[in-house]
């Protein structure tokens, strides 16, 4: 069986999937009002620490710090401490490294010293210094899906492994911010001046912010008494509009339905939305959980604590989600007080308990895709076999 | 599980296949030159005008046979991922010239290809794109054989879209579980290896 084998998060709240989730229990929020020179606005996201980021690096791997971007010391940094934590060889030829981003090292096309290796702009370059930096000589797989990426990279990572040639899967989600993105956001009109509020009546748009998250998927036949699973997973695609979702959430009322079909509504703890704030995002999976029947399921979204942090999203937000479901609890949506009367969801402004199995992932983004996941929490009393 | 290649499709600046004649050089005479009026292609970027008309030149024969387009993958595969439109997007926002163009942001992402065939075809299927530094028959029908095995899918349009550095080469196949009554090539490594050589040097000849 495949099962889920360990994990990391370095964001803003902390280096470890543990200080992660501890600190979103605790109601806290990595995002904050910052001011670059270079960008006209002033705006609200969460930053990972480079300081702490680079000393952290420096204390692991002294001989390699100057070749890496910052991208690539997050990414590594998060591989290693995924794989020392879950006591995992993942330079070993029987495992696959799988990355998902959106951007790479894109802010290397705005720095005036131009003499950086081109190659560092290429995504698949990207995933092979990650890879090489551990001694797997394996040809990695680089997925770039906009939002929904690290949801399709675990569904691939599964794929890989049922498929035999390798037993573990290391799944690095990464974005970090520049001008390039930020400019971007802003020229859509989808930055909040505020700190956003899924779901909220008053919503006014997302922030931005920065992660590195890795989960190591891996076929094992003893798993441990208490383990999680990526029970389903689905991909759809709206066929609609290239960057508006559908306004009758096609695709992701068809992901959810896909993902479900085996299992009992009430058996599922929560859903973990997408839920990044912006008027449209959010009105969109209200139809689409309403649709699927799940509306009086609770639903959360983790944009309050991080912002939407693009190809490391989907990786990150299942890795709190999976924590919380092991931890028997529903988190709270961070800044959310009052939701839309015309959809409405089962939305928790406390932390609640839940022994229920399953948990449900969702997201969308541009380009109409949608993912959805069903990760399941298997507790075992050892005896049985 | 069987797959075979019941079409295929390829765009270089010197060659396409099926063969089209066309009035210059480019994409928008190839456009002009295939006969269809989608007015949305002259708002794409390069990359997705170019896996448009590679998705447009491998189905236009097949179109009215993909009746169950549900369960229809759209799955790229590139090396470049947008940098051609990324770079053009970066002009935008130097200092001198601070204007982002939101039309253009939105093409910074390599997914948009997928979503444009799948737009005009009303492929509601996976879409997906992943980045490789070069084009891996051996990955390509690896990942189209496990994307239609684990959504019990029938029918996959896949293959290879890069555009960079001025030039461009699209290679794209229409995938399915029954082969069609003209041809039976499996959908294989050796013989789409075999598919892009020939092509290639089809485009070298001319």
């Amino acid at each position: 069986m495949i099962i889920w084998a360990g994990d990391n998060i370095i964001s803003a709240l902390g280096l470890t999937s543990e200080a992660n989730y501890k600190a979103v229990k605790a109601g806290t929020s990595g995002i904050a009002l910052h001011n670059a020179t270079s960008i006209a606005e002033p705006f609200q996201a969460s930053l990972i620490n480079r300081e702490q980021l680079d000393d952290t690096f420096n204390q692991h791997f002294h001989s390699h710090t100057n070749t890496y971007t910052t991208l690539e010391k997050a990414a590594i940094l998060s591989a290693h401490t995924a794989a020392t934590t879950a006591n995992i060889d993942i330079s070993s030829p029987d495992a696959l490294f799988i990355l998902s981003t959106t951007k790479g090292n894109i802010h290397l096309l705005d720095t005036p010293d131009q003499t950086y290796d081109p190659r560092k702009l290429h995504l698949w370059h990207t995933a092979q210094l990650i890879a090489k930096h551990f001694n797997n000589t394996n040809e990695p797989i680089t997925i770039s899906n906009a939002c929904i990426s690290g949801l399709c990279a675990q569904i691939t990572a599964i794929r890989e492994l049922s498929d035999g040639r390798y037993t573990t899967a290391v799944v690095i989600g990464i974005d970090l911010l520049s001008r390039f993105i930020i400019s971007g956001f802003q020229s859509l009109k989808a930055l909040s001046p505020k700190p956003c509020q899924p779901f909220d009546d008053n919503r006014s748009g997302l922030n931005l912010g920065e992660a590195a998250a890795t989960i190591i998927y891996r076929k094992t036949t003893q798993p441990p008494n208490t383990h999680i699973t990526l029970v389903n997973g689905s991909i759809t695609n709206d066929a609609n509009h290239i960057s508006g979702p559908s306004r009758t959430a096609e695709g992701s009322y068809a992901a959810l339905t896909n993902i479900l079909q085996q299992t009992n509504h009430n058996n599922i703890a929560f859903i973990n939305a997408h839920g990044t704030a912006t008027p449209y995002n959010d009105r969109m999976e209200a139809i689409a959980i309403t649709r699927a029947k799940l509306n009086n399921t609770p639903v959360n979204s983790l944009k309050g604590n991080f912002g939407h942090t693009l190809g490391a999203a989907g990786i990150l937000e299942s890795i709190i989600s999976t924590h919380a479901l092991t931890d028997n609890t529903i988190l709270p949506t961070h800044n959310f007080t009052r939701g839309e009367n015309e959809y409405p969801l089962n939305i928790p402004t406390k932390t609640q308990h839940s022994t229920e199995p399953y948990c449900i992932k969702m997201m969308s983004g541009f380009g109409g895709c949608n993912a959805a996941l069903l990760f399941k929490k298997n507790t075992h009393n050892g005896t049985i076999h | 599980m069987e797959l075979y290649i019941n079409q295929y499709s390829y765009i270089s600046p010197k060659h396409t296949h099926p063969t089209v004649t066309t009035a210059g050089e480019g994409l928008t005479p190839l456009y002009r030159a295939i006969g269809i009026d989608y007015p949305k292609f002259f708002k794409m970027d390069n990359l997705a005008k170019l896996g448009f008309l590679a998705a447009e030149l491998l189905l236009q024969q097949n179109k009215r046979n993909l009746n169950t387009r549900k369960d229809i993958a759209t799955i790229c595969f590139n090396r470049s991922s947008s940098l051609d439109t990324d770079r053009l997007y970066q002009t935008t926002i130097n200092p001198e010239n601070n204007y982002p163009s939101p039309s253009l942001f939105v093409y910074t992402l390599p997914n948009i290809l997928t979503a444009e065939i799948a737009i005009r075809n009303k492929f509601t299927g996976e879409t997906s794109t992943y980045i490789t530094p070069s084009l891996n028959p051996e990955t390509i029908v690896r990942t189209v054989r496990q994307t239609l095995n684990n959504t019990n899918g029938n029918t996959a349009i896949t293959g290879w879209t890069e555009y960079a550095d001025d030039t461009h080469e699209a290679f794209m196949m229409l995938i399915n579980k029954q082969h069609n009554s003209n041809t039976t090539t499996p959908f294989t490594p050796e013989q789409v290896n075999k598919l892009i050589i020939h092509l290639r040097k089809q485009t070298n000849n001319k």
